[in-house]
């Protein structure tokens, strides 16, 4: 692919020694990932496929056990604190108000408190946390504690971002104001953005590129092109290419699923369907 | 927010029936010792209790403030050696196993028993008496800042790790102000254990303070002296305990008003179900 790629992954593997004179286990084997500046990818997989592992990896938080992970054409000295990452749980801390949590980044990147607080106010509005300010995120709802983490993690400033799973935990008409809303939001910052879920239907909506995961050794299985028009509404979930982008798709993780392989399909293709 | 009728309203319902409570209780003390005629030296009615109280006012207030001295400056060291062994003992694995069970241990030796040594190595004055509140009520603030220190995810120490924080950076905004509702247990618990710590202490070897009140007083079988010093060592628990419920409330509004707001729905769950 083409050179100017945002962040490359190359050759990615991760071993975990087995402890006590347990078999050695391979999270990642071989994973190849790449993403262009502004680009919406997503990997789909199983649990247990690697995707965390995966995902702390490029967040710095873990070193692989061989590949290279590559920022703007280059290896970073340290790849901790790179890129902007947002974990499975909002992670919000009970103990600050919504508006100090989400200036988190800004702090510990030595903005002053008065400035931070400007920056996160005039995004306030954008993110729906209007209002809310001054309150404890305990008393915020779900949806709200999700956008109320997307802005800290926006604030921190990082031309890439990797969100991790950050509709899992939410009611399906929620999760679909959230898409929405997240479309919205990157479609007029353009970020990068790395998005893990393990909704098929999600990801195509989301991206321009989808990668699935296979699990045991967690490996890149498919890669699919996205093609479809921008900016997008949920009709187009109704659409053929949407079907058909979701078939293709769901054809390996059911695989997957069912063991490796051994699992043959002999349903008829959407494509002799139509 | 709530109309001041509720407010009113909600206190009234906290206040009254343990009010009540100890009228009902109070009433049938005060007639059981006047219709069985029981003497005074055996149970004094509350009466003659609340009589001596007055009566002996000076000589109540003189000696405990000695002890309210000594409580105070032992309660301050134990929430000095309770936080300072738990924040060590959290600091590295090893520390934490060659520490923690000899903390344990110690909670197994009956501090009273040791108290005559103490008086042999310090004396007569306060040191002995400090030392013996302090030795009582600091286990249950170090163990509750030991698993409050524990509490703080490990996502958002992930998190924070990404966001460049450092060691002490993920201390001072995650694992400490996790830990402090937890150290607000553990205070209240040692609370009431510093009053019983410093009546032991007096009573091995002092000249002045309520537990020294209580052994002169038991000496003449003056019960009802007794009675008055009694309910005067309860007030000062029960001061400190509201002292540091009250510091809980105003150092963490979120953890008390969060908690509110989940109470309140439990309630009345079960008064809808009644």
């Amino acid at each position: 692919m083409q050179a100017g790629s945002k962040l490359r992954i190359e050759g990615l593997s991760k071993t975990y020694r087995g402890t006590g004179g347990g078999e050695n286990v391979t999270a990642l084997k071989d994973v190849g990932i790449e993403i262009g500046a502004g680009e919406f990818v997503s990997i789909v997989g199983p649990s247990g496929c690697g995707k965390s592992t995966l995902f702390n990896i490029i967040a710095g938080l873990i070193r692989p056990s061989g590949g290279k992970v590559l920022l703007d054409g280059r290896q970073p000295d340290e790849l901790l604190g790179s890129v902007g990452y947002m974990p499975q749980r909002d992670c919000l801390m009970p103990w600050r108000t919504v508006l100090d949590n989400t200036t988190l980044g800004l702090e510990l990147n030595g903005v002053r408190k008065k400035e931070a607080h400007k920056q996160a106010l005039a995004e306030f509005e954008r993110f729906g946390l209007s209002g809310f300010e001054k309150h404890w995120p305990a008393k915020l709802s779900g949806g709200m504690k999700q956008r109320a983490a997307l802005l800290r993690t926006f604030l921190a400033g990082r031309d890439v971002m990797l969100l991790d799973e950050p509709f899992g935990a939410l009611d399906a008409l929620t999760r679909a104001n959230m898409q929405q809303w997240l479309l919205d939001v990157w479609q007029e910052d353009r970020k990068t953005i790395l998005f893990v879920t393990h909704d098929v239907e999600e990801a195509i909506y989301l991206s321009d590129r989808v990668y699935v995961m296979s699990g045991r050794p967690g490996r890149v299985s498919l890669d699919i092109e996205v093609s479809l028009s921008r900016p997008r509404k949920p009709e187009i979930t109704m659409s053929p290419e949407f079907l058909l982008l979701k078939q293709k798709l769901l054809r390996p993780l059911e695989e997957a699923a069912a063991g490796g392989g051994l699992f043959v399909d002999d349903r008829p293709t959407l494509e002799e369907q139509l | 927010m709530a109309a001041p009728g509720t407010r009113a309203r909600r206190v009234s319902a906290a206040v009254l029936p343990p009010l009540l409570f100890a009228v009902f209780v109070l009433g049938v003390w005060q007639l059981y010792t006047v219709i069985g005629d029981i003497k005074e030296s055996t149970l004094p009615p509350p009466t003659a209790v609340a009589e001596a109280l007055w009566n002996d006012r000076t000589m109540l207030l003189e000696n405990a403030w000695v002890t309210i001295k000594e409580i105070l400056i032992g309660f301050f060291f134990a929430i000095i050696l309770g936080v300072g062994l738990a924040v060590l003992i959290r600091s590295s694995r090893t520390v934490e196993r060659a520490i923690y069970p000899w903390l344990v241990v110690s909670q197994m030796v009956p501090i009273p028993a040791i108290a005559p040594l103490l008086i042999i190595w310090f004396g007569f004055e306060m040191q002995p008496k400090i030392i013996v509140i302090m030795l009582v009520s600091f286990f249950p603030i170090a163990v509750n800042t030991i698993d409050g220190l524990r509490a703080a995810e490990p996502e958002l120490l992930n998190l924070l790790k990404t966001l460049k924080a450092n060691k002490w950076q993920r201390f001072r905004k995650a694992q400490l102000p996790a830990a402090l509702p937890f150290l607000f247990s553990g205070l209240k618990v040692a609370a009431a254990l510093s009053v019983i710590g410093a009546v032991f202490a007096e009573w091995v070897g002092a000249s002045e303070g309520l537990g020294y009140l209580i052994l002169v007083l038991n000496n003449q079988t003056a019960t009802t002296e007794m009675f008055a010093v009694i309910v005067t060592l309860a007030s000062i628990g029960i001061a400190l305990f509201l002292i540091v419920t009250l510091l809980e409330r105003l150092l963490l509004p979120w953890y008390y008003e969060s908690r509110e707001s989940e109470g309140e729905g439990l309630h009345l769950e079960i008064e809808d179900k009644v």
